[in-house]
């Protein structure tokens, strides 16, 4: 069978497997006063939609931060914009500044659960078929076969269409840097690297091996490889500008997000913080 | 590579499928399932006397006595689950353990329909030389069997059996096919006692069983040798038919209420037409007459007020009168479906072409009553394009028309899950049934498996889905006229069945025109 249709129909099940699993329930369901990861995710929706950027990441009378403060980077924060903007042309009740806390309806899971998905469309899905395609080896029956499992791998689609991440953009996006740095074209592959550790600061697990690669890399090309390096440095610190741009603007909000992001003085085991890498090991 | 018989991949195709079955647990569920959670009620706790009599809930037990049966088994299970669900009194309980026994039920019982699939996979022509897996047509029938797009939303979301019925009838013709026709014989009878409307395809068994069963040989034409008779084969079909009726319907002949269940499992109240039209002639019927009825006020030919409040939406099922053609009673339906199967009886009568003419002439008869009978049910297509998935497999002809019905017959079903929730669910799996059953059928055939008219057609119908879901919910017409994505996916389905309907009957008529020149 053509390896085209093969493929769709990989991908058509992976679909069908993460919308069946997102019929059930997510952290949090019917938990006040917290509610869990899922609420997190409305409740930056809201933040991000009604408050400015530069308020995010600070703790005001508009923003509390205990309740689910932003402590991602900020590509999170405008995803959620983006998030917020269809939430609100269907229903403005769901991101209403402080009315919308603990928002919980059959329609409104279904909008979420829609996003997780648009998401995964978008930006995983795509870097797994490519991945499977075009950098791994075999016959196609082969590729195939590693697509079908990639796809379904359960521990993502639990957390992700189950307990409610968005794993699956960064993930994504770091499966990009890697497919773009497997075809030979480097800056690409630090531009998307770059999207996804500012996604998700959990990424960094995956820096290393990033950053020795395209180090080797440019030192074996001798003098090519110094104009390599600088065009992949000067790509990553663009990549970053563009992110944190409405953050640099004045002082201290750079380094309050990176508070946010890098909360040491919780402590390191603070129990979100643990579970949400622990997440991550899994999935990565 | 795997040797040539290994059969490997069937237990995991079912495994597979019996998993993905499992996450729609959660899933909508039609009243169907408080359908069934009642019956479980009623045969657990009330006396057998009583069980065609209650009726505290509407929905009261119109199966055959052997289904009643089986819903008593079931329910010596669900006491475990939560004994609560089996109290007459507790009407549309759902907690959570009712659920989840309920749906593992129907993904238990279809261990049988899994067996069944085996079996007709068995009996699968393979031609000669060695195949990859993917390309030989018993991995493919098992595919479109298993992962049939219609059979798992219709039992695993929407909530039915037929998973399970389906294994007897499938089980049946396989046993027909490796010869064993007292053993097909009775899993028929067992399932005629299960749902009786596999009364459709009955026809087809007893011609088909008395001609080539009971007439042991055949004159060199063709033509049955009246002297071939043999008196003890007809003895033995008719005693196990007798036996597994008299285990069945005994209990409530002894009790005297024979005419209450048989008022039960047939109630002739019922319109034409479900609430949503079931893709067959009566819809084109319906919609021909309306549109004369519009067309007669246009030309002022009628007045309007004359004619009949004909309501064409409303959840539960309504009577409606024809306004400018004649008015269809039952009687009317019962002598146009026997006239549409004739010429196939006749034909197997005549010229009987083994076990696979009796499965051409099954679906025959399957179709030919979903197209002409009364308060047909959409679902009731599933009887038709089951059993001519094998016919697909092995020939080029019933693969194209096989394309042409299963695609049209599959989106039919679409408004049977009409929730947000399970729209991704409806589209993802039936794109997926359809580009497998597409690209599959087309290399095992080796080229292009349909006409270019019918690949117009299908694609027509991927407008017609696109309009229905997408465009019309938000459209200013959804307003003024609700029941319009309906009519239009019942009328241009119906354009698609009529047209499969035809074909199937012109192959075997031109089977039959090339056994009379041989």
């Amino acid at each position: 069978m053509h390896t085209c249709s093969l493929v769709s129909i990989c991908v058509l099940l992976g679909l069908v497997v993460r919308w069946g699993v997102s019929l059930n329930s997510y952290s949090g369901a019917g938990k006040p006063p917290m509610f869990g990861d899922y609420e997190a995710q409305r409740h930056w929706q809201e933040v991000t939609y009604n408050l400015p950027p530069q308020e995010w990441y600070f703790n005001t009378t508009e923003n509390d931060l205990n309740y689910w403060g932003l402590d991602y980077p900020p590509l999170t924060a405008y995803h959620s914009l983006i998030c917020a903007y269809v939430a609100n042309s269907i229903n403005p009740e769901w991101v209403e500044l402080h009315k919308s806390r603990g928002y919980e309806s059959p329609m409104h899971k279904l909008f979420m659960r829609a996003t997780v998905l648009v998401a995964d469309l978008m930006i995983f899905i795509p870097a797994v078929v490519l991945y499977c395609l075009y950098l791994t080896d075999g016959s196609s029956k082969k590729k195939v076969s590693t697509l079908f499992c990639f796809l379904l791998y359960p521990g993502l689609i639990l957390i992700d269409y189950g307990h409610f991440q968005y794993n699956g953009v960064s993930l994504g996006f770091t499966l990009w840097g890697v497919l773009a740095l497997g075809l030979g074209w480097d800056a690409l592959g630090s531009v998307a690297f770059c999207l996804a550790l500012n996604y998700k600061q959990m990424e960094l697990y995956h820096a290393l091996p990033f950053f020795c690669y395209l180090l080797g890399k440019s030192v074996k090309l001798g003098l090519m490889g110094l104009f390599l390096l600088m065009r992949i440095a000067s790509t990553v610190l663009v990549t970053f500008a563009l992110c944190w741009l409405p953050f640099l603007s004045g002082s201290g909000y750079a380094m309050q997000v990176v508070r946010r992001i890098f909360p040491v003085a919780r402590g390191l085991f603070e129990v979100q913080c643990l579970t949400s890498s622990l997440s991550f090991l899994w999935c990565a | 590579m795997a040797a040539a018989d290994s059969w490997s991949w069937f237990p995991a195709l079912a495994l597979g499928v019996s998993l993905l079955k499992c996450l729609f647990i959660n899933a909508y569920h039609s009243t169907d399932f408080e359908v069934h959670r009642n019956w479980l009620a009623i045969t657990h706790s009330l006396p057998v006397s009583r069980w065609y009599h209650e009726n505290s809930s509407a929905w009261t037990l119109d199966y055959p006595p052997l289904f009643a049966w089986l819903e008593l088994g079931l329910a010596r299970a669900a006491q475990h689950f939560d004994s609560n669900m089996l109290r007459v009194e507790n009407l549309n309980y759902v907690s959570q353990n009712t659920l989840l026994f309920q749906r593992l039920s129907v993904v238990f019982t279809d261990l049988l329909f899994i067996y069944a699939a085996r079996e007709c996979c068995r009996c699968v022509q393979e031609p000669k030389g060695p195949r990859d897996v993917l390309s030989r047509p018993s991995f493919v029938l098992a595919v479109l069997l298993l992962w049939n797009f219609g059979l798992l939303i219709v039992d695993h979301i929407h909530f039915q059996y037929n998973g399970f019925m389906f294994g007897f009838l499938l089980l049946s013709v396989a046993k027909h096919l490796q010869h064993k026709h007292l053993q097909g014989a009775l899993l028929f009878s067992v399932l005629l006692n299960l749902k009786h409307i596999y009364l459709y395809v009955a026809p087809a068994y007893g011609v088909y069983l008395l001609r080539s069963y009971c007439f042991t040989q055949d004159h060199s034409g063709g033509s049955v040798s009246w002297r071939s008779f043999r008196p003890l084969r007809l003895l033995a079909l008719g005693s196990i038919v007798a036996s597994v009726c008299a285990l069945s319907f005994g209990p409530f002949i002894a009790m005297g209420q024979l005419p209450q269940v048989l008022s039960r499992l047939f109630p002739f109240k019922r319109g034409l037409c479900h609430a949503y039209w079931a893709p067959n002639a009566w819809a084109l019927y319906n919609v021909l007459d309306k549109s004369l009825a519009l067309l007669g006020v246009r030309l002022k030919l009628l007045e309007e007020a004359e004619l009949p409040r004909a309501s064409m939406t409303g959840g539960l099922v309504q009577e409606f009168q024809h306004s400018v053609l004649p008015s269809v009673t039952p009687s009317v339906t019962l002598v146009c479906t026997l006239l549409s199967i004739l010429p196939a009886l006749a034909s197997i009568w005549r010229r009987p072409r083994g076990a696979r003419g009796f499965l051409r002439c099954l679906l025959l008869c399957a179709l030919g009553s979903f197209m002409f009978g009364w308060h047909v049910h959409e679902k009731a297509v599933l009887l038709a394009i089951l059993p001519l998935s094998f016919l697909a497999v092995e020939s080029r002809e019933d693969a194209g028309i096989f394309l042409v019905l299963t695609t049209t017959g599959h989106y039919s079903l679409f408004p049977l899950l009409f929730t947000p929730a399970e729209l991704p669910i409806k589209v993802f799996l039936m794109l997926m049934f359809t580009i497998y059953s597409f690209t599959a059928l087309r290399k095992l055939h080796s080229g292009p498996v349909l006409r270019p008219l019918e690949s117009a057609y299908l694609l027509g119908l991927g407008v017609v889905a696109l309009a229905c879901e997408a465009a019309f919910p938000l459209s200013p017409w959804r307003h003024k006229l609700p029941f319009l994505p309906l009519l239009a996916t019942s009328v241009y389905c119906s354009v698609g069945v009529c047209y499969s309907f035809l074909r199937l009957y012109a192959s075997l008529l031109r089977q039959e025109e090339k056994h009379k020149q041989l």
